[in-house]
C-alpha cells in the first residue's frame, strides 16, 4: 500500500537527500583528485623533457681564425680538385693547433698545455668541417679564414654545467688545466653557446663526437616510414572496413575475419618487426635497414588500428541515411560513397592519424630490421635514397643516444624527445582540426 | 474538395488497372512470423491506405513494395509480388532500378546532411533526370513546390536539411521522393510529424498526386484514411483482415475487427 505522504518542507534536507548530497560531493572530490593527479604526472613529465633536453639546442662554439696554408692543402698550387680531395682531415688537423697558438701569443693567455691539448678542446668534426669548405671554395686556400667549430662535448658540458673540475677526477678526455684555457676563451668571448640547428637537422655521429650529432636524418627516416604508412594502411584499412562493414554478408567468415583483426591490434610491435625481417628482407631481399621496409612493417601495425577505428565511425553513421539513399534508388556503393563515407570521415582520420602517431613513437620492430641509430649517418638526396638507403627513425636514434655512455649523448636523447613530442602533439593537432574541418551534424 | 474526391473516385472505378498486385506474401524475421499470407490488389491511379493496430506489419508489408526490406538481414519474404506484371522479386530484377520507381517516405525524416537543394536534386542526379543545372533547378522548385514547402525555404536552399523543423523536414524528404518521378510512392506514416496545416498540405498534395502515381500510405489516423484514400487495407496481427474501397471500409465493414478498430475498440 502506498501511505500519502506527511507533509515536509522543501527547505528541509531530508535524511536520505544528505546521504545523496554525501555521496555525490565525495564522488566530485574523486574525479577532482584523479585529474589533479593525472595532470601533475603530466607536469612533471613536461618540466623533466624541457630541463634536460633543451640543452641539446644549445651548443657551444669556439671561433678561430685558420690560417688555410697552402703548403699543407695545396703543395703543387694547380687548385686541381682532385689533387684537393687527396689531403684528408688528417692534413686538415695541424691548421688547427697553429691557430691555437696563435691565439695564445696574439691574446696574451698564459697556459702550460701543448697545443696538442689545446686543440683537443674543439670538437673531432673540425677537420671534416674545413675541408668540406675548402674543397667547396678552393681559393681559401691561402687565406686566413674565420670558422666557428663546435667545442668538444666536455668543454660543453662545462659551459652547461655537467662537467666541473671536480667531476672531471682523473678523465682522460679533459684536464682541469684545459678548463682553466678554456675560461680564458669564455672570458675573451671566443668559446660561446648558441643555438645549434645541426641538433636538429643534423646526421647522427660517432661514439666521440657526440656534440656533432643531430636527429635530422632520423626525422627524415620517420618521415618516409610515414608516407609509405600513409599511403598504404588509409586506402587499404578504408577499402576492407567499408567491404567488411557495408558490404561483406555475415556469415563464419567474416567473423573469423573480424576477430582476428581485432586481434592484430593486441599483437606486439615487435612481433611485427621480426615478421618483417623474415618476409620483406630473408624472404623478399628488400634492402636492410631501409625505410620503406620500416615502413611496411608499420603498416601492418598500423592497419588493425585504422581498420577498428573505420569500422566504427562507418557504424556510427545513423541506418536511416542509408534507407533514405537507397530510397531514392541509389545503388549500395552510392549510397556508401556519397553519404555514408562523407559522414565518417571525420572517425576515418582521426583513427589513421592516431594510428600514424603510434607507428611514429614505435620503435621496437624498427630495430630488428636494421634502423638502428647509428646508420643515421648520411642525408638522402634522392627520394629512393629516402626510402631505400639506410636510415633510422626519430625513437630509434633516441633509444641509441639513451644506450650510449657519454652524458653528452644522453642530453641528446632527452633533446630527440622533445622534437618527437613535436611531432606528435603537431599530428594530434591536425588530427582535431581535420575532425572539425568535416563534422557534420545529422 | 468533397466533389473532387468523387470525381476521382468515379475515375478510378472506371479504370481499376492494377499497379501492384501481391500474391501469398509472408515475411519472417527470423521467429517472428509478422505478415502471413498477404494477398492484395493495388490500383493505379489512386491512394491506397493501410490501417491497422501497432505491430501488425504495415510497414513491413510496405517496404516489400520496393524491396526495402532486403536491406534487413534477418528478413526473408515468400510470395509473388508484380508491379505492372513483371515480379520484382525476380533474380533478373535490380532493387535499385526498382526503387527508381517505386520511391518512398520514411516514417522518421531522414533529410541527408546536406542543403536543401542537394537533397532533392540528388535523386534527379544520381538517375541523370536532369538535362542541365537549369533543368535540375526547375525540378527541385517543383518538387519542393508540390510537398507544400517551397515557400518556407525558397530563400535558404543551400542551408543544411538538418536544420529544418520535424515537419519541414519531413516535406523535403516528401519532395526528395517525387523529385525522381516515381510510378508508385509509398509512403509510411509521412503526417506522424506534421502539424494540421502541413497534414492539410500534405494530403492536398497526394490527391493531387494519385492523377499520375499510385500512392500508398500507412496511417493511424482513420480521418486521413477516410479522406484521402480510395481503398483501405485493414491489417491485424500480420494478416490482411479487410481490403476494400475505403468508403464500404468505413461505412459498412464486412468483418467485425475492422469494426472495432475503426470504431475505437481495438489497437
Ligand atoms: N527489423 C525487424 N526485426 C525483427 N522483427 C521486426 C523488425 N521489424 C519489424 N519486426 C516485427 O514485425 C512485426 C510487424 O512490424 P511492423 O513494423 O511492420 O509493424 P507496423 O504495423 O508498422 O507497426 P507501427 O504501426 O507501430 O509502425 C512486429 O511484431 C515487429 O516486432
Ligand atoms: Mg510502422
Amino acid at each position: 500500500m502506498i501511505e500519502p505522504n506527511p507533509h515536509k518542507s522543501l527547505f528541509v534536507a531530508s535524511a536520505q537527500t544528505k546521504q545523496r548530497a554525501t555521496a555525490e560531493k565525495r564522488f566530485h572530490m574523486l574525479g577532482l583528485t584523479a585529474i589533479f593527479i593525472a595532470l601533475s604526472m603530466l607536469a612533471i613529465l613536461m618540466t623533466t623533457i624541457v630541463a634536460k633536453g633543451s640543452g641539446a639546442f644549445q651548443q657551444s662554439f669556439i671561433t678561430l681564425d685558420v690560417a688555410l696554408l697552402e703548403a699543407k692543402l695545396d703543395k703543387k698550387g694547380t687548385r686541381n680538385p682532385d689533387n684537393l680531395k687527396k689531403v684528408t682531415t688528417f692534413g686538415y688537423a695541424p691548421l688547427i693547433k697553429a691557430a691555437m697558438e696563435q691565439i695564445v701569443v696574439a691574446r696574451g693567455i698564459e697556459t702550460d698545455l701543448t697545443s696538442k691539448d689545446m686543440a683537443a678542446i674543439v670538437s673531432k668534426s673540425a677537420a671534416a668541417q674545413m675541408r668540406d669548405r675548402v674543397l667547396n671554395d678552393p681559393r681559401l686556400i691561402g687565406t686566413t679564414t674565420e670558422f666557428k667549430f663546435l667545442a668538444n662535448s666536455w668543454i660543453d658540458g662545462y659551459l652547461k654545467g655537467r662537467v666541473t673540475r671536480e667531476t672531471i677526477g682523473k678523465n682522460k678526455n679533459i684536464s682541469s688545466a684545459q678548463l682553466d684555457f678554456a675560461d680564458r676563451l669564455i672570458e675573451l668571448g671566443i668559446i660561446e653557446k648558441s643555438f645549434n640547428i645541426q641538433f636538429i637537422l643534423g646526421a647522427d655521429a660517432s661514439d666521440q663526437r657526440p656534440e656533432d650529432a643531430g636527429i635530422g636524418v632520423a626525422i627524415i627516416g620517420s618521415f618516409a616510414m610515414m608516407c609509405v604508412v600513409l599511403l598504404l594502411a588509409l586506402p587499404i584499412g578504408v577499402a576492407a572496413s567499408i567491404y567488411l562493414e557495408e558490404f561483406a554478408p555475415e556469415n563464419r567468415l567474416t567473423d573469423f575475419i573480424e576477430v582476428n583483426v581485432a586481434n592484430l591490434a593486441a599483437v606486439p610491435s615487435i612481433v611485427f618487426g621480426i615478421l618483417g625481417l623474415a618476409f620483406f628482407i630473408n624472404m623478399m631481399h628488400l634492402p636492410q635497414s631501409a625505410p620503406l621496409v620500416g615502413g611496411l612493417v608499420l603498416t601492418l601495425m598500423t592497419l588493425p588500428t585504422i581498420i577498428i577505428s573505420t569500422r566504427a565511425a562507418l557504424k556510427a553513421v545513423p541506418p536511416s541515411i542509408r534507407s533514405a539513399a537507397l530510397g531514392v534508388g541509389a545503388s549500395k556503393m552510392q549510397t556508401t560513397i556519397h553519404h555514408v563515407l562523407p559522414l565518417a570521415t571525420p572517425g576515418i582520420l582521426t583513427g589513421t592519424i592516431l594510428g600514424l602517431a603510434q607507428a611514429l613513437g614505435e620503435t621496437a620492430p624498427l630495430l630488428l630490421i636494421g634502423m638502428i641509430g647509428y646508420v643515421a649517418t648520411n642525408m638522402p638526396e634522392t627520394v629512393s635514397q629516402g626510402l631505400l638507403s639506410p636510415n633510422s627513425a626519430m625513437p630509434a636514434q633516441i633509444y641509441e643516444w639513451a644506450k650510449r655512455a657519454d652524458p653528452a649523448f644522453y642530453e641528446r636523447a632527452w633533446g630527440g624527445i622533445i622534437i618527437l613530442l613535436i611531432f606528435l602533439v603537431t599530428m594530434n593537432l591536425i588530427a582535431v582540426r581535420l575532425r572539425r574541418r568535416f563534422e557534420r551534424r545529422w | 474538395m468533397n466533389e473532387n474526391i468523387i470525381s476521382h473516385e468515379e475515375l478510378a472505378m472506371t479504370a481499376p488497372t492494377i499497379k501492384i498486385s501481391a500474391r501469398n506474401v509472408d515475411v519472417h524475421y527470423d521467429k517472428t512470423h509478422a505478415i502471413r499470407g498477404v494477398s492484395a490488389e493495388i490500383p493505379s491511379n489512386s491512394v491506397t491506405a493501410f490501417i491497422g493496430p501497432s505491430g501488425c506489419g504495415k510497414s513491413t508489408f510496405l517496404r516489400c513494395l520496393n524491396r526495402m526490406n532486403d536491406t534487413i538481414k534477418n528478413c526473408q519474404v515468400s510470395g509473388d509480388i508484380m508491379l505492372d506484371g513483371e515480379d520484382i522479386y525476380d533474380p533478373k530484377v535490380d532493387p535499385v532500378q526498382l526503387r527508381a520507381k517505386v520511391g518512398m517516405v520514411f516514417q522518421k525524416p531522414n533529410p541527408f546532411p546536406k542543403s536543401i537543394y542537394d537533397n532533392v536534386a540528388y535523386g534527379p542526379r544520381i538517375h541523370g533526370l536532369a538535362r542541365d543545372k537549369s533543368d535540375l533547378d526547375g525540378i527541385v522548385e517543383q518538387a519542393l513546390r508540390r510537398a507544400a514547402i517551397w515557400g518556407e525555404v525558397k530563400d535558404r536552399l543551400s542551408a543544411p536539411g538538418t536544420g529544418l523543423s520535424g515537419g519541414q523536414q519531413q516535406r523535403v524528404c516528401i519532395a526528395r521522393a517525387i523529385a525522381t518521378a516515381p510510378e508508385v510512392l509509398l509512403m509510411d506514416e509521412p503526417c506522424s510529424a506534421l502539424d494540421p496545416i502541413a497534414t492539410a498540405q500534405i494530403e492536398e498534395l497526394i490527391d493531387e498526386l494519385r492523377q499520375n502515381y499510385s500512392v500508398v500510405i500507412v496511417t493511424h489516423s482513420m480521418h486521413q484514411a477516410a479522406r484521402i484514400s480510395q481503398k483501405t487495407a485493414f491489417f491485424h496481427m500480420g494478416t490482411l483482415v479487410e481490403f476494400g474501397d475505403t468508403k464500404t471500409v468505413f461505412t459498412n465493414p464486412r468483418d467485425p475487427q475492422t469494426e472495432s478498430y475503426i470504431t475505437g475498440r481495438i489497437g
